[in-house]
């Protein structure tokens, strides 16, 4: 099915959502990969608050390329989830309602998702110039001696993903592969 | 003996570096195209003609195809007698590279370091192979390299008894496992022989042959043929969301090895399977 979404995303919209559904997000997403997550995640530790609203907030791992003059930001599609893992569960405990990346999340991932009620996106990898063409804005918000890997703050129009973890659990990365699988 | 001065070869590593980045070679198109026809699955070609519009928005707009340039890596062919005058060979090529990635809007995805993963900025330094070669030509070749699929690549040291049906095995095991991570539709590349660095160094070279060529080994040949088919029937299709078009092709290279052992080294590549060769 397809749905258009507005962020933030309300727990509402997140139940009508089922593995397998096409989706346009319009509204402000964050953008953060490897090292704003181990940076967050020593914040975290050290008892400091987090540099982003993580309350029904959305990720997108991400790392740009530069943007040309008079555009708001270079290529622009999504990283490995997975590298993320390790910090993902933390963050859905505090309140992180969606995730916009590509490839496989681990059990502690998936566990977490379900019990915050939250949803795993993919976009398409290795769609960077078509993607970068939602992104109406784009902000450095923290971190920037990071460069590419820099938290930044987007404001997207109909960014095409695809619902592959939702709120229950159900992983299209698993199921969608049984449909096609000859040997 | 013919002379290149070190300098007139940075700018032509820096056009290298845009180009790889902005344009995929004709072949890979060609196959994309003939992907979208093939594939069974709705969401599959949707994503396959979402993948043939960035690759004309990158052309016609100067976007890079991916955000993820790469590490630049390099095979260079240098003629025996060819002569590098005022300056080292391996300095131009990544001043060019620190060039191109400046002047193309490319993102610098190099750390100085391992462990300590401080950013060099500049996108140096370039992985730089080198092969002495009859004549008196300069032939370098760029493949920028994404690390989605590189770090699904996989290295096995077979046992001469495993065989063919061991290499089979082989491959097929590092594509299940690579899946969605590598942004499939994969170009796989794999190194079957030689020694442990040998065959990784293979996989990688075969990445850069053209999809339309096969080996000319019999045996070989029959093998790329099987392993794509056989690819395509494990079901992850593009985007790892199902479908018929897992790979795009299947390239293997081989060479001598021990008695004792069967070296088998798959380098997964991304439908972003991007190189360039410029002959000085
Ligand atoms: S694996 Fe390839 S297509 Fe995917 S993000 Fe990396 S470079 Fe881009």
């Amino acid at each position: 099915m397809e749905q258009r979404i507005n962020t933030p995303i309300t727990s509402d919209k997140i139940s009508s959502l089922k593995s397998g559904d096409y989706c346009y997000i319009t509204g402000e997403i964050f953008v953060a990969r490897d090292a704003a997550h181990k940076r967050m995640s020593e914040a975290l530790d050290k008892g400091q608050s987090l540099p982003i609203e993580i309350e029904n907030a959305c990720i997108y791992y991400m790392g740009p390329s530069p943007a040309r003059e008079g555009r708001p930001i270079g290529s622009a599609g999504p990283t490995t989830a997975s590298r993320m893992d390790k910090y993902a569960p933390r963050l859905l405990d505090l309140g992180l309602k969606a995730m916009i990346g590509k490839g496989k999340r681990s059990q502690e991932v998936i566990d977490a998702i379900v019990r915050n009620k939250a949803v795993y996106f993919a976009a398409v990898g290795g769609a960077g110039a078509l993607l970068s063409k939602c992104i109406k804005t784009s902000e450095v918000i923290t971190y920037d001696d990071l460069g590419a890997e820099a938290i930044r703050k987007l404001y997207v129009e109909d960014f095409p993903v695809i619902v592959v973890i939702d709120s229950q659990g159900n992983n299209l990365y698993e199921t969608a592969i049984e449909k096609y699988k000859k040997i | 003996m013919k002379n290149i001065r070190a300098k007139d070869i940075i700018p032509v590593i820096a056009d290298m570096c845009i180009e790889a980045n902005h344009y995929l070679s004709l072949d890979m198109k060609e196959r994309l195209d003939k992907a979208v026809e093939s594939e069974e699955s709705d969401i599959g070609k949707k994503i396959l003609c979402q993948l043939q519009e960035n690759l004309d928005i990158a052309d016609k707009e100067k976007i890079p195809i991916c955000q993820d340039t790469g590490m630049a890596v390099f095979f260079v062919d240098i003629g025996q007698d060819l002569h590098i005058t005022d300056g080292l060979l391996s300095d131009a090529i990544n001043e060019g590279v620190r060039k191109g990635y400046q002047e193309g809007y490319l993102r610098k995805s190099v750390v100085g370091d391992p462990i300590e993963r401080v950013n060099t900025k500049d996108n140096t330094p370039a992985v730089i192979h080198y092969n002495i070669v009859a004549g008196d030509n300069l032939k370098i070749t760029l493949a920028p390299k994404g690390f989605g699929s590189e770090n699904m690549s996989k290295i096995f040291m077979l046992k001469p008894a495993d065989g063919i049906e061991g290499v089979k095995n082989s491959i097929l095991t590092a594509v299940r496992e690579a899946g969605p991570n590598a942004c499939p539709p994969m170009v796989v590349g794999v190194g079957i022989g030689g020694t442990f660095e040998k065959s990784a160094l293979m996989a990688k070279e075969a990445l850069t042959r053209n999809l339309n060529e096969r080996s000319s080994i019999q045996w070989v040949k029959n093998l790329e043929e099987e392993m794509l088919e056989k690819i395509n029937l494990l079901g992850i299709g593009p985007g790892g969301l199902g479908g018929t078009t897992t790979a795009l092709a299947v390239n293997i290279n081989t060479y001598a090895t021990h008695i004792a052992g069967l070296p088998v080294a798959v380098n997964i590549c991304c439908h972003v399977n991007r190189h360039v060769t410029r002959i000085m």
